[in-house]
């Protein structure tokens, strides 16, 4: 028996009658999951489908095969425990603590097993080192700026960190939650506001669920324009982070013609959607607003003159010798440890890793238009701002040249209630990386359960990973340059 | 060095002119709502349904309420009423000193009230704030940094966001208020020295938002420390927060729309 005929075998944005998802003993389960990994297959999502936090329950796993573009999915019959994956395949660490979060499912012999989301950091213990002059620094969970909530603790030797723990779950806001009470009037409201800095992305990861669950398709002409929205968002946050790290070193010019610029793309979003995140743009068959071709002539102009701005701005930027220097070799993360860990977006693709949603599993338009991957392979703040600015380019020209184009308007069939029993993946590269979404209808066509996985849920580790064996004080700039989101990890 | 000032040359001027000028806001730009009960059915709460945080509420008099503290300034409402009974002008202009002034009925808003003399003279030419973000999902957290860009600048009129609590005049409070944000949000809000101010930013920090009715958070910066000026959206626009913040200084001169109550919108 082949490996992956083990698994239900779907595309991106597909779903599945889940009397097809194999369900097997744990043992099994566990076994064919080291062995896909072992051939290169990633872990997109490993969770139980418990309704409640009683043990026992069954897991689900969606492994990704990104050179093949397919997604595998399999099913264990209900367990208490089984012996942990983590040792052997570490991208499973935090999906293996949601698990016994969760679920009470015990993940038997995992190294690290403490809560994500629902208790307090100080109830929970952490990592220490002893020893003369070793020293620990708490921060947060309210941290010194306009920011987001958690607490890091570090371990350090004088100014050099032996090791950051990162403790999350003080946004929780109970998302999943609320979207597995749906499909109802509130669950677009709640998909746009995982992450609000994401929000199109999950959106769309959203609708591509009810869309697949339905059966409906989308016409050609709202394909394009969920795309549009998605590369200005991308934008947006791409600009904005040069931005945000050009403030960091110090290097104001910079920080404030970024932060301009960032205001473009928002305005253009609003000039779209009536909101600056474009929230309320994408609906479940569609979307909510179409450009007509006035907007569209004003869309290319302000595509064009950025291509000359970001350019002149990057340009200024990276080419001051004492930018260069502060931003090379700073937090670096190598490709094995990307890797390992499972990380996905920017942070991989600085790290050398091809691996865009995409181009690896294209859903909507970018089955048809592509837009060239860009990687480097230092792995260091430099290389993840690159990245930024490489990317924001190639989406400016895929903008123009989409603006240019657009499809054109034809009537698409209204989204329908989900067919029931089925279950469904969608996987969409928002700006930071793969946004994934898995949900599963009951017989009455309801959600049984909805899972969320943002690409920060994959990546705070490997902003841990970063400062190792560097200065405390580059972690502002590390952090920066990853820029991970904390209501999207806590949900 | 040459580069960068060639640049700067380039670069020109780019602060906005508000609050002297009208902001300029897009077509689309959903601002302030209006309800023409005249045009309401009886009978039909098309609307009230299709509501994703149960904002819009029909009273036993058939006269409809808008909650903006709840509020996403999506389109669901106004795409489900096939009278146009609610719609959304471009009034920008939406924070309010109370919860119930967040009430609309018809086409009015009571706007922020300046501040007590005291607090005035307080605080009128220079405020500091301090942000706590308890569940916000980022987007009111951007636009309040937003507001620090060359664009808004914020520091023109006197107003900074600060790093420690205990330099602040006041808290800007986003998101739902989490369980697990709770008890550091009470602690920053007692650092903060009296008299203090609190502000809730966006339809979480206000009601909580599009996560009304989970049980992981408080419902909203007033269910834990007392509310000055509330700033609906989600997420309000920058333009939306400076108005709040100036007409809580009592710092705007003329309301440009509308015209004869500097707080109040006429029928």
């Amino acid at each position: 028996m082949s490996l992956t005929s083990r698994f239900a075998s779907i595309r991106n944005g597909d779903s599945v009658d889940f009397s097809k998802v194999p369900v097997v003993p744990i043992e099994d389960f566990r076994s064919s999951i080291l062995k896909m990994a072992a051939a290169k297959h990633r872990l997109c999502a490993l969770f139980s489908q418990a309704t409640d936090d009683r043990a026992p329950a069954g897991l689900l796993a969606v492994l990704a095969d990104d050179i093949g573009g397919r997604l595998y999915l399999a099913a264990s019959q209900p367990a208490a425990s089984y012996p942990t994956l983590t040792p052997e395949l570490p991208q499973a660490h935090l999906f293996e603590r949601e698990i016994h979060e969760s679920s009470g499912v015990l993940p038997e012999g995992h190294p690290w097993l403490k809560p994500v989301r629902r208790a307090l950091a100080d109830k929970t213990p952490f990592f220490q080192e002893q020893g003369e002059e070793v020293h620990e620094v708490a921060v947060g969970p309210i941290h010194a700026g306009i920011i987001e909530p958690g607490h890091f603790r570090f371990q350090c030797h004088g100014e050099t960190v032996h090791h950051l723990e990162i403790q999350l779950g003080y946004q929780h806001r109970g998302a999943e939650r609320l979207l597995s009470a749906g499909p109802d009037r509130r669950s677009m409201a709640v998909a746009e506001s995982i992450c609000g800095d994401t929000a199109i992305a999950h959106a769309w990861a959203h609708c591509m669920i009810r869309e697949a669950l339905a059966g409906a398709s989308v016409s050609l002409r709202d394909e394009a324009l969920r795309a549009v929205v998605l590369e200005v968002e991308r934008l947006s946050n791409h600009i904005g982070d040069l931005g945000a790290i050009s403030n960091d070193i110090g290097y104001l010019p910079a920080t404030a013609y970024f932060g301009r610029m960032r205001g473009d793309f928002l305005n253009m979003l609003m000039l779209v959607s009536g909101n600056r995140y474009g929230k309320g743009m994408l609906q479940p068959g569609g979307a909510a607003f179409d450009i007509p071709d006035g907007m569209r002539a004003q869309m290319i102009e302000t595509v064009r003159r950025s291509v000359t701005q970001v350019k002149e701005v990057a340009d200024m930027f990276f080419g001051e010798p004492s930018v260069i220097s502060r931003l090379e070799e700073t937090g670096t993360v190598s490709m094995k440890v990307c890797e390992d860990l499972g990380l996905v977006g920017v942070c991989a693709r600085a790290a050398g890793l091809d691996r865009d949603v995409r181009q690896d599993h294209p859903f909507g338009l970018y089955r048809f238009r592509h837009i060239p991957v860009i990687k480097l392979d230092s792995g260091d703040v430099f290389a993840r701002a690159m990245v930024r600015f490489l990317e924001a380019q190639r989406s400016l020209e895929f903008l123009n040249a989409l603006l240019e184009n657009l499809p054109e308007a034809s009537a698409g069939s209204p989204c329908g209630t989900p067919a029931g029993n089925r279950l469904s993946v969608s996987l969409i590269e928002g700006w930071r990386g793969e946004v994934c979404h898995v949900a599963k209808t009951g017989r009455d066509g309801r959600f049984e359960w909805y899972k969320v996985i943002d690409p920060s849920f994959h990546n705070w580790i490997g902003l841990a990973m970063a400062l190792r064996g560097g200065e405390i004080s580059d972690f502002p700039l590390s952090n920066k340059s990853f820029n991970l989101s904390y209501a999207g990890h806590d949900l | 060095m040459i580069d960068i000032i060639k640049n700067r040359i380039k670069q020109g001027y780019r602060t906005s002119k508000f609050p002297e000028e009208d902001p300029g806001l897009p077509e689309r730009f959903r601002g302030r709502p209006v309800i023409q009960p005249e045009l309401c059915g009886s009978g039909c709460a098309a609307c009230v349904e299709a509501c994703p945080t149960a904002a819009l509420e029909k009273g036993k008099n058939g006269l409809l309420t808008l909650d903006l503290g709840r509020c996403l300034f999506c389109t669901e409402c106004t795409a489900a009423c096939p009278e146009g009974a609610v719609s959304f002008t471009k009034d920008h202009r939406l924070a309010a000193s109370r919860r119930e002034d967040l009430l609309v009925t018809g086409n009015e808003a009571k706007l922020a009230e300046t501040l007590g003399e005291e607090m005035k003279r307080l605080f009128g030419r220079s405020l500091k704030l301090r942000q706590v973000s308890a569940g916000g999902c980022s987007a009111c957290e951007a636009e309040l940094t937003a507001l620090g860009n060359v664009v808004f600048d914020l520091g023109r009129f006197g107003i900074q966001f600060v790093a420690s609590p205990r330099h602040a005049d006041g808290l800007v409070i986003t998101g739902p208020v989490t369980r697990n944000m709770s008890e550091a949000l009470r602690i920053a809000y007692e650092a903060v020295p009296s008299p203090r101010l609190v502000i809730a930013v966006g339809a979480c920090g206000i009601s909580g938002g599009p996560f009304i009715g989970s049980e992981d958070h408080l419902g909203g910066a007033a269910s834990v420390v007392p509310v000055d000026l509330f700033i609906p959206g989600c997420p309000p626009h920058p333009v939306t927060m400076l108005d709040g913040l100036l007409r809580l200084l009592g710092r705007l001169k003329e309301d440009r729309v509308g015209g004869q109550d500097r707080r109040v919108v006429p029928d």
